[in-house]
């Protein structure tokens, strides 16, 4: 399996994602400048968080538009699996390959912390590794994480099962005390309407060691291996 | 040509910080005070001078960057 991790400028999680897709992997990633649009062909990309053009106008916006997003949008729409955290999340819905938009917390505070997610469907390539319905811990930290999308949006993306993670307690069960950004349905994460996209807000590459508080990210990065390789 | 171009939030758009701009608007005595809504100011200078045209390129920026339409709409005003 070849994957290839975009660096825009602000990137800060770009380093976390390639040291646990090299231990799950066992090679190494393609780290890619974005402004090299001219990258090898790989089984994965990858956009990190961050906070890339320091958040200029929205959230991901310049980013959206830079020369190497032109080519991951193509390579996503031929089929290739794109994987977006955080800041990542916030460059696919603003390129528009995952629908909705993040907006300012609800709470307007900066979110850092770990907290529950729980796994709609584990028949996707990035969740193969856990249960259907598993709560599993995942950090968060962003200031601009409130899902939107309209009420016709909600529903095509309920209705189509591409809501891949809600955030919810310990035990899995999806309540208003357990979102963290007024999310709406609580929602996390969203595939596109294939399935090849993932979106989501919380920080899978985090937490895949024991010594950095817990493993739950992993099972994530097994998954895209064991389906990619 | 100058344009100008405001972004705002669609309605049915939650906008927290305009909630809390409306709250401490309140907490500083001002009354009768509701429904604030923050958005965005963008300032362009253009070299064309025909205003349709304008209008045009200016709509088309603000479809692909300056506003998001999935939470925004925005209104553009032309200056000779």
């Amino acid at each position: 399996m070849k994957a290839a991790v975009i660096v825009f400028p602000g990137s800060n999680c770009d380093r976390d994602i390639q040291v646990a897709l090299r231990q799950s992997m066992g090679s190494e990633p393609q780290m890619v400048w974005h402004k090299d649009a001219d990258f090898d062909s790989v089984d994965l990309i990858c956009l990190p968080g961050g906070f890339s053009y320091g958040d200029y106008l929205r959230c991901g916006a310049m980013s959206a538009k830079s020369p190497v997003m032109k080519e991951v949008i193509a390579r996503a729409n031929k089929g290739v699996p794109v994987l977006g955290i955080c800041n990542g999340f916030q460059i696919l819905a603003e390129s528009g390959l995952v629908p909705g938009a993040l907006m300012r917390n609800a709470g307007l505070k900066f979110v850092c912390r770990d907290l529950h997610l729980k796994v709609e469907r584990n028949d996707s390539i990035f969740t193969s590794g856990y249960a259907t319905g598993q709560a599993i811990k995942i950090p968060v930290a962003h200031h601009d994480g409130n899902y939107f999308v309209d009420a016709e949006g909600l529903k095509a993306i309920e209705d189509k099962g591409q809501v891949a993670f809600r955030y919810c307690g310990a035990d899995g069960t999806v309540t208003a005390e357990n979102n963290p950004n007024g999310s709406l349905n609580n929602i996390a994460g969203v595939y596109n309407a294939k399935g090849n996209v993932l979106g989501m807000m919380p920080h899978p590459e985090r937490l895949c060691e024991a010594a950095l508080g817990g493993t739950d990210g992993k099972a994530m990065f097994e998954s895209l291996v064991a389906a990619l390789s | 040509m100058k344009a100008r171009i405001h972004v705002t939030l669609k309605n049915g758009v939650l906008d927290p910080q305009g909630k809390a701009i409306e709250h401490t608007l309140g907490s500083l005595g001002f009354e009768g005070v509701s429904q604030a809504r923050q958005g965005k100011f963008i300032e362009l200078d253009l070299e064309e001078t025909d205003k349709a045209k304008a209008h045009e390129a200016v709509t088309a920026m603000c479809e692909k960057l300056l506003a998001n339409t999935v939470i925004e709409n925005y209104s553009i005003d032309l200056e000779q």
